[in-house]
């Protein structure tokens, strides 16, 4: 059927007048009749033994409801599970309680609970617990970590490493040993604060009539959230509904369900009043997951002429304290498998180790494993590229996969769906007047003047993905998408889908899907996400997968509808189904469009059902899961100019251009957001911002003033185009777009910077490059040539 | 204490602990609950108001020291169901993703194109600078005020 009038326009997004009017309902705005507020004891260690907690005072200040620590929380509720356990690595979970009840392993721990009858009043009595503690050694980074002597955090993690993971795929020893050049290098991809602006909340609320217990929470996947509070709280599914109300802004830190998620619904139901807590930032900065950190030492094989032949490496990932929900899957399945990147690497032998650390847990965060690998792969091709004084474009496309070549199975055992890299490539270039800015580069050398282009020609694993897939890496949960298309006796749409969008747009893109699909007009179309009582079960939104297996799920319930509508247009028109056509919302026989019903109309006669030709059930309403066969590729090509100021070691971003390819695309408007908001990202790890550590574990960049998020004035104008490569497996042949950009750009940035420091011999700095980084590299080097 | 502060034209009393912020007098007590909090530093502008015709981040503020003033929030942006045009702005440029920064943002930009009507981007960035978007890349933010600039001047020019 015709694709036609909203697929591909720039609609305006439904969502923005509730937020631009400041009328929509985000967690912390639900507002309860009789709700409490519960403050969170958290640990100034750490690491440390808890010997004594003395909650009396707390207990006696006004408005202070209820106190509970750990001890009290042990035997009524389940410690949280972490649910990818990915297998043959000896994987370890230690326990983890949803406060402390032993020992605390990390600055910001929860290790107990006050509930009062204000935020204020709950503040000032979480002040007045009392806890003793006997501090431990601590221990923050993770090769150290893995060393003999080295404090240990659980009994049941030795040498603290939770687990090894190796991938290997061609022969490596041989393309070392064919190898004109092999390089060595030590990466870090250094720990980040993902920054939600919205921090976490969560309120709950327990009918006691029902014994139904209702939790609003920021979270990006409500469904999971579900299943996991029934196992926390002991709790059958069907007492429970989680809502997801507007949630601003997740990458990542929204998937995992976290121990105040628990414990809010926990005293909810025990204090029978609704309860709320809302974080702050410095809590979201200790108590919220960490993205990255990962130390990496790279092997890179390659013949003179560029080619690359393999890579072998090693990374130690910090996991931080405890294994966050997803945590064992991000630096090994979509970092580990990624390695070999846009290129006919043969050969990748690279191992994983799991170490856990006295620092704030680590899961995923925007990208989620995929820009630490193209962080490697594009710096190793750079790298490549100066030892072999080839040009960097020219060795990408020299080590392309060929576009004739796909499906392509890389060394990991993945199978790339499509692309056409080169294509992309030569788009950047041309935006960016590679040859010019080159010269340009050569004479400002000359000028004593630093500056430097980096490419970034990634390619990554999104739409996440076929469940036996899900299954097969230890994935405790399904992938696929899921949708209820529902038409009401009006002929109105309403469509509820299992992923939770969260600023998105797919309220309003899977609306253009539905409307143009049905033939309906687009007003017709509501999107319901976000309840676990409203939509169907689905996995939520994350690893840019809603729009993939969403609309997947969505195309295939309205086919469904289609197909219904057609035997009951046949049965009433008199014909044979077989000679029912739709088109434009309207059923009609072939060869005599005077004979036709709207969908409308057949929507009502399915819902009177009085006259429903036999085996046809009432209603107008189906549900479809869609499982996808594969993950999908985006790739694309990113440049970056840079300039290095060698008096302060400040670099300037001069131009960023952009080519993505997100096969076809829904909304070019919406597309252009995500890749803006993704490269910034990505940009922020490269230039600004890191979460640092001193030695006994306490965070120095615990709050915005001190974590550099970047703001308007720090970036460039962003220039963006696309090129379309359908995924041959989608029905709409789409692919992810949401991490994209972060993906991309923190190698470009990089590669840019190193390109400008070349002329100094400086092949390698740790990000984020801060001027006194830089500036303290360039000194090192002793004169800075005129 | 008691406060008297008239937020979007509409006079409010209330008896205040003397600490509380105005962020959460407005929110908690008032129930306007479009202005939003980020952070507790004072870095991400997520709740920023106009008190007495400046752009003031309303958690660094207590309610007590708005008393007698006029605040405007982001519900008081709209007039008569009519969307500012900032507002206006920031939908057809898609100026948000979740919309947490937005009302906060907006607040800024009024203040930004009342101080430069036609403002460069370099003006309008560094307007921005005191308020944090994760999601946006501010591009499209950018893009959003420069259009609202356009739209202001064509309504103050019909005005004329
Ligand atoms: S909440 Fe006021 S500046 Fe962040
Ligand atoms: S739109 Fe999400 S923080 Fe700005």
């Amino acid at each position: 059927m015709a694709v036609s009038r909203l697929f591909g326009a720039r609609v305006k997004r439904r969502d923005d007048p509730q937020l631009i009017t400041g009328k929509a309902t985000f967690t912390d705005d639900v507002t309860l009749p009789g709700v409490l507020y519960a403050a969170v004891v958290r640990s100034p260690h750490a690491h440390a033994r808890i010997t004594r907690i003395d909650a009396s005072r707390a207990r006696r200040h006004p408005g202070v409801r209820a106190v509970f620590t750990g001890r009290d929380l042990a035997d009524r509720l389940a410690p949280m599970p972490c649910a990818w356990l990915v297998p043959g690595c000896e994987l370890k979970v230690p326990r983890r309680p949803v406060l402390a009840d032993d020992r605390v392993r990390h600055v910001g721990e929860g290790v107990a609970v006050v509930v009062a009858e204000d935020r204020y009043a709950a503040r000032d009595a979480a002040e007045l617990v009392a806890v003793s503690y006997e501090p431990l050694p601590a221990v923050i980074n993770q090769e150290e970590a893995t060393r003999a002597g080295a404090p240990r955090l659980h009994d049941d993690v030795p040498d603290n490493t939770a687990f090894t993971w190796t991938t290997t795929g061609g022969d490596a020893r041989a393309a070392f040993a064919a190898a004109d050049v092999v390089i060595h290098q030590r990466f870090t991809n250094q720990r980040l604060i993902p920054n939600a602006m919205e921090a976490r909340a969560a309120t709950a609320h327990a009918n006691p009539a029902t014994g139904e217990l209702t939790v609003w929470v920021t979270s990006q996947n409500p469904h999971i959230h579900r299943f996991v509070l029934s196992i926390v709280l002991k709790m059958p599914e069907h007492k429970l509904r989680v809502i997801a109300p507007e949630v601003g802004g997740g990458f990542g830190s929204k998937i995992p369900v976290y121990p105040e998620d628990a414990l809010v619904a926990f005293l909810a139901r025990e204090l029978g009043r609704p309860v709320k807590w809302t974080e702050d930032r410095r809590e979201n900065y200790l108590a919220t997951i960490h993205g990255r950190d990962h130390i990496t030492d790279l092997e890179i094989a390659a013949r003179s002429d560029g080619t690359l032949l393999a890579l072998r490496g090693r990374t130690y990932a910090n996991l931080g304290a405890y294994l966050s929900l997803a945590a064992p899957g991000i630096p090994t399945i979509l970092h580990g498998l990624m390695l070999a990147g846009a290129y006919t690497i043969s050969a990748v032998e690279y191992t994983v180790h799991g170490v856990v650390t006295n620092t704030t847990p680590v899961d995923a965060y925007r990208g989620a494993g995929r820009p630490e690998a193209t962080y490697l792969v594009e710096r190793a091709v750079d790298l490549v590229a100066a030892k072999t004084g080839l040009d960097p474009a020219e060795v990408r496309r020299r080590n392309f996969i060929p576009k004739e070549k796909f499906p392509y199975t890389v060394p990991a055992g993945i199978t790339y769906d499509s692309g056409d890299y080169d294509v992309a490539l030569a788009r950047a270039l041309a935006m960016v007047d590679y040859e010019a800015f080159r010269r340009e580069q050569a004479a400002a050398r000359k000028a004593g003047r630093y500056l430097g282009l980096g490419l970034s020609t990634y390619v990554e694993i999104c739409g996440l993905g076929p469940s036996p897939v899900a299954g097969a890496v230890g994935f405790q949960g399904g992938l696929y998408g899921s949708a209820t298309v529902r038409m009401a006796p009006t002929g109105k749409v309403e469509v509820m889908i299992g992923e939770s969008p969260h600023g998105q747009g797919e309220e309003t893109t899977f609306a253009q899907i539905v409307a143009d699909r049905l033939g309906v007009p687009f007003e017709d179309v509501e999107i319901v996400s976000g309840d676990t009582a409203r939509t169907p079960m689905g996995w939520g939104t994350y690893g840019s997968r809603t729009t993939v297996v969403g609309s997947g799920a969505v195309v295939t319930a309205c086919d469904r509808l289609i197909e219904k509508g057609r035997q009951i247009a046949a049965h009433l028109l008199e014909a044979s189904p077989d000679d029912v056509v739709f088109q434009d919302g309207r059923f009609s026989v072939r060869g005599s469009p005077d004979r036709s019903k709207s969908i409308q109309e057949i929507t009502l006669q399915a819902t009177l059902a009085w006259n429903l030709p036999a085996g046809v059930e009432p209603g107008m309403e189906a549900t479809a899961f869609y499982d996808p066969p594969n993950f999908v590729y985006p790739f694309g090509a990113h440049a970056c100019t840079v300039e290095v100021v060698p008096e302060t070691g400040e670099v300037r971003l001069l131009r960023y251009v952009a080519v993505d390819d997100c096969g076809r695309v829904i909304n070019p408007m919406i597309v252009d957001g995500q890749v803006h908001g993704g490269i910034v990202q990505g940009i922020a790890q490269a230039l600004l911002e890191e979460a640092v550590y001193d030695r006994n574990g306490q965070l120095l960049t615990a709050s915005m003033l001190d974590y550099a998020v970047p703001r308007a004035p720090q970036v460039p104008r962003m220039e963006t185009d696309r090129t379309v490569t359908p995924s041959p497996h989608h029905p709409l042949g789409l692919k992810g777009i949401g991490e994209t950009g972060t993906i991309a750009s923190t190698a470009a940035v990089a590669n840019a910077v190193m390109d400008a420091l070349a002329p100094l011999g400086i092949t390698h700095l740790d990000m984020p490059y801060t001027p006194r980084r830089v500036w303290h590299a360039i000194q090192q080097r002793g004169e800075v040539r005129p | 204490m008691k406060v008297t502060i008239t937020v979007n034209g509409a006079k409010t009393t209330h008896d205040v602990e003397p600490r509380l912020l105005l962020v959460h007098y407005l929110r908690d007590v008032l129930g306007l609950t479009g202005t939003h909090i980020g952070c507790d530093t004072t870095s991400c502008g997520a709740c920023t108001v106009h008190l007495n015709g400046l752009a003031v981040k309303s958690c660094t503020l207590l309610a007590v020291q708005a008393d007698g003033g006029e605040v405007r929030t982001v519900e008081g942006l709209a007039r008569n169901g009519q969307l500012h045009p900032i507002q206006e702005a920031f939908w057809e440029e898609h100026g948000l993703q979740c919309g947490f920064c937005t009302p906060g943002m907006m607040m800024t930009a009024l203040q930004i194109l009342e101080r430069h009507p036609k403002p460069t981007e370099d003006q309008i960035r560094h307007g921005l600078e005191g308020n944090l978007c994760r999601c946006t890349g501010y591009q499209h933010i950018v893009n959003a005020v420069q259009a609202a600039a356009r739209k202001m001047e064509g309504q103050n020019a019909k005005r004329r």
